[in-house]
């Protein structure tokens, strides 16, 4: 189906969330469209597919002005949608799922919608039993469920909401094969996602939304460079390094032990420059977690000692290294970072020295106007820190730690987040380096390892490398340390 | 016990069992759609009074009954508008509800009380009409076993059973019921099969009101005729329908196990007492009570991890057998039960 956009705008209060976009995918072609978080795509998305109304603009199908009042009339017009969270109903069986909403008769007839099911199936090579509990398939397969779902109701337009998120990689192989079906069949596909490798290898063409506008629009073959620049406005550039040379030592390690129930770090020693940045690499759980919360006083170290600008704070509790200047930052943002529930400005009253007994509103809401502004955050002060994407999340916990900072501890600082917001936050940190913080963190992203870090610490079932110097490695080499390949060339346990 | 006994006392249980299941099928069909009615202990009460009290005005047991299912849609009609259109707590307005509509019941009840009043004839098919029984009937009633089993139950009783199938074949058979069961698991996916999510709910739990309220009259006009105020022993029904909602696993077959169960086992605990002596009365009154809280257990029993390691080391085919079967019998309440629901 010839699907055609035209000058679409769609405002939510103050926010215009898509400017006066003009897009014509004819059938048959898988469109990518592409943009960061909040770039409108997922409301442009919502209009087409009759969840919300755009405030003007004009929705054409071959060529046929339509109005979309509701989902279920999208779906008269041929136009389906499957949510990133495929919207089914996981305790019932795949096959009332899959007669649910279609319109008929009193009593539905599951033998022959099974039949129909079956055929489909076949067709695009999924194998899903339709006497099964939705609730025991992979989201992969929740997926497969819906596009049948969706042709048997008579789809010829279908819009993926960043389908390969939280699908395997076999998942989406098969995925990508049934979408490049549906083209051939002469069906639109609309393909939302940020991930560039994905619109890369499966569509035909792209387009690229940024801030609500329409920026671009490109045809295979596609330039990663191009599309980035599309994406972001702007060229990406990869943070220098500071080499650290013979400048005095922020966090110095001397022998230092920590244990729990099930692992053991052993006598690291460690000097840190201020302004240098540690990589931890290694599986989840190979003890980097560990040696993290040790380094902050949240675990207890067993032995050796450990030293802040000179300052012995062995055996000292968190609240101790905090006063030192040291922050830490854990991975699971909303759980163990924030607190859910809260709005912006009240995180900015809690995380501020306290002056006096009452809150003085006025100034608590000014300070956080300001810091949402200098730190970038998408958000208001009176937004819960739920509402935050976690990329704000994330860029609300940097502006919450306090300016001057000695040592400043990170786990998984990306994770998650799309490619913007990361480099954005490690522009962020990179920063405070230059103002002479030292950065510790925690990373299963080897290439982020080997990017931001000046040293890195390989951990391995609670062994760790002497400190490696990051520009001499690759990430083969890297990867096979954290396998615990090539071990027997350190002398284990002790630290350089 | 004499056979002639047992059926007579298990045709007691069949028709004692009529109101409760009136409740829980009215309840279930609610709680499908997502909407908890905690009002049904009030409302069964009152309706009980109201159906009683119209009865006795007009003479008619049409326009009592009538008056009870008027009842039970106005108070869940209640519940509908402040949870869906107020989003306002449902089980605190169903709490205050149950307490007033009680209380109401116990005021406004009081010129009726301990007076004689209509009665619903206790055999349907012997008082079909004016004139001879015709000799269909009089077989059927004269039939061994299913004769006085089933045959000469009251119009109730006949309903009670009717609203169990029709309530099981809706929720699972047909279409709309299959919509049914969309909506109270997940709104916003119904929302876009087409349903309109918030107008469903309130046909529904006015629907399901409408059968609750059904409960209150049968007791008055029927099994318990007449209005006792206080002492009725109408209090409590409700909160034990409320339970078997729950045991029942919002399916309407698997309720009726629940309240028939309930009401043999009440009727067990009248019947054993004279021949075990040794134990106190209260206890033979309460044992239906934790007897259901542990089937209840054995029913969720799939869900705990213990269970599921033990599983994994039988052969493959057990292993399938047994899953099915706890599959089965495993019951989850309707996801969004109680959750508002809002399209952008």
């Amino acid at each position: 189906m010839d699907v055609e956009l035209r000058d679409v705008h769609k405002t939510f209060g103050a926010v215009h969330a898509n400017v006066g976009i003009n897009l014509h995918v004819p059938a048959g072609t898988i469109q990518g469209i592409l943009g960061e978080n909040g770039a409108g795509k997922s409301t442009l998305m919502k209009v087409l597919s009759g969840f919300i109304r755009a405030n003007q603009g004009q929705i054409l199908l071959d060529n046929r002005p339509v109005i979309i009042h509701s989902p279920a009339d999208a779906i008269r017009h041929g136009i389906g949608m499957l949510h990133q969270d495929p919207l089914d109903f996981p305790p019932m069986r795949l096959i009332d799922n899959f007669v649910l909403g279609h319109e008929g008769g009193l009593f539905p007839n599951r033998t022959t919608a099974a039949r129909d099911f079956t055929l489909l199936a076949s067709q695009f090579g999924f194998s899903l039993d339709p006497d099964a509990y939705v609730d025991a398939l992979t989201v992969g397969e929740r997926q497969q469920l819906e596009i049948l779902r969706l042709l048997w109701l008579g789809a010829r337009a279908l819009i993926f909401d960043e389908p390969t998120t939280g699908i395997s990689a076999a998942q989406k192989e098969k995925l990508f094969s049934a979408l490049r079906l549906l083209a051939e069949q002469g069906k639109t596909v609309l393909f939302v996602s940020h991930k560039l490798e994905d619109v890369e290898g499966l569509c035909h063409r792209v387009a690229v939304l940024r801030q609500g506008h329409l920026v671009g629009e490109t045809k295979h073959p596609y330039t990663t460079e191009k599309l980035v620049e599309m994406m972001f406005g702007k060229a990406i550039s990869v943070g220098e390094r500071n080499p650290c040379a013979g400048c005095e030592p922020t966090l110095s390690l001397h022998n230092f032990s920590a244990e729990d129930y099930r692992l053991k770090v052993r006598d690291v020693s460690l000097e840190v420059c201020s302004g240098e940045v540690i990589g931890l690499a290694g599986m989840e759980g190979s003890g980097q977690g560990l040696f993290l919360r040790s380094v902050c006083g949240l675990v207890r170290a067993v032995d050796g000692r450990i030293s802040l600008h000179g300052k012995n704070l062995t055996g000292r509790s968190y609240h101790a290294f905090k006063r030192a200047g040291t922050a830490f930052l854990p991975a699971a943002r909303l759980e163990e970072g924030l607190a859910a529930g809260l709005d912006l400005t009240e995180h900015f009253v809690l995380a501020e020295k306290p002056s006096g007994f009452f809150v003085n509103w006025e100034e608590s809401r000014q300070l956080a106007q300001s810091r949402i502004a200098a730190f970038n955050i998408r958000g208001t002060p009176v937004s819960t820190v739920e509402s935050l994407s976690g990329g704000n999340q994330q860029r609300a916990l940097l502006a919450l730690l306090r300016v001057p900072l000695n040592l400043l501890l990170l786990e998984h600082p990306t994770r998650g987040l799309d490619i913007e917001s990361a480099i954005d936050i490690w522009s962020k940190l990179k920063e405070r380096c230059k103002q002479g913080t030292s950065i510790l963190f925690i990373s299963s992203d080897l290439e982020e390892i080997l990017q931001y870090s000046d040293r890195v610490l390989v951990f391995f079932s609670g062994k760790v490398t002497p400190p490696l110097e990051a520009a001499a490695l690759t990430t083969e080499a890297l990867g096979q340390l954290i396998g615990g390949k090539g071990w027997e060339d350190f002398a284990l346990g002790k630290g350089a | 016990m004499e056979t002639n006994t047992v059926i007579i006392g298990l045709a007691g249980v069949l028709a004692a069992a009529a109101p409760v299941l009136f409740a829980v099928i009215g309840e279930t069909i609610t709680e499908r759609a997502g909407i908890i009615n905690l009002s049904m202990n009030g409302t069964i009460l009152l309706s009980a009074m109201g159906g009683f009290a119209v009865a006795n005005e007009t003479g008619s047991l049409l326009l009592g009954f009538l008056a009870g299912m008027a009842i039970g849609t106005l108070v869940a009609l209640l519940i509908a508008f402040s949870s869906i259109t107020l989003h306002v707590s449902q089980v605190a307005v169903g709490f205050v509800l149950t307490l007033l509509c009680r209380d109401l019941s116990y005021f406004l009840g009081a010129p009726y009380m301990n007076i004689p009043g209509p009665r619903l004839p206790s055999s349907l098919l012997l008082n079909l009409g004016p004139g001879e029984t015709s000799p269909v009937v009089e077989w059927l009633v004269r039939l061994p076993v299913v004769g006085p089993l089933l045959f000469r139950q009251d119009l109730m009783t006949f309903l009670s059973i009717l609203v169990i199938f029709s309530a099981w074949v809706w929720i699972f058979r047909t279409r709309p019921g299959l919509m049914l069961q969309g909506i109270g698991e997940r709104p916003a996916a119904a929302f876009v099969r087409g349903a309109n999510v918030n107008l469903m709910r309130y046909v529904y739990t006015a629907i399901g009101g409408a059968i609750i309220g059904l409960a209150g009259p049968t007791y008055s006009l029927s099994i318990k005729a007449g209005w006792m105020g206080t002492i009725s022993g109408l209090d409590g029904i409700g909160w034990i329908a409320l339970s078997i909602t729950i045991f029942g696993g919002w399916n309407p077959l698997r309720a009726a196990f629940g309240a028939y169960l309930f009401a043999l086992l009440q009727w067990l605990g009248l019947v054993l007492q004279p021949s075990l002596p040794n134990i106190p009365s209260q206890v033979l009154q309460v044992a239906p009570f934790p007897l259901m809280i542990l089937t209840l257990l054995l029913v969720n029993i799939s869900n705990t991890e213990w269970v599921e390691r033990m599983m994994a080391a039988m052969p493959e085919r057990l292993r399938r057998l047994i899953a099915k079967l706890l599959r089965a019998l495993r019951a989850s309440p309707p996801a969004s039960l109680g959750v508002p629901f809002e399209s952008e």
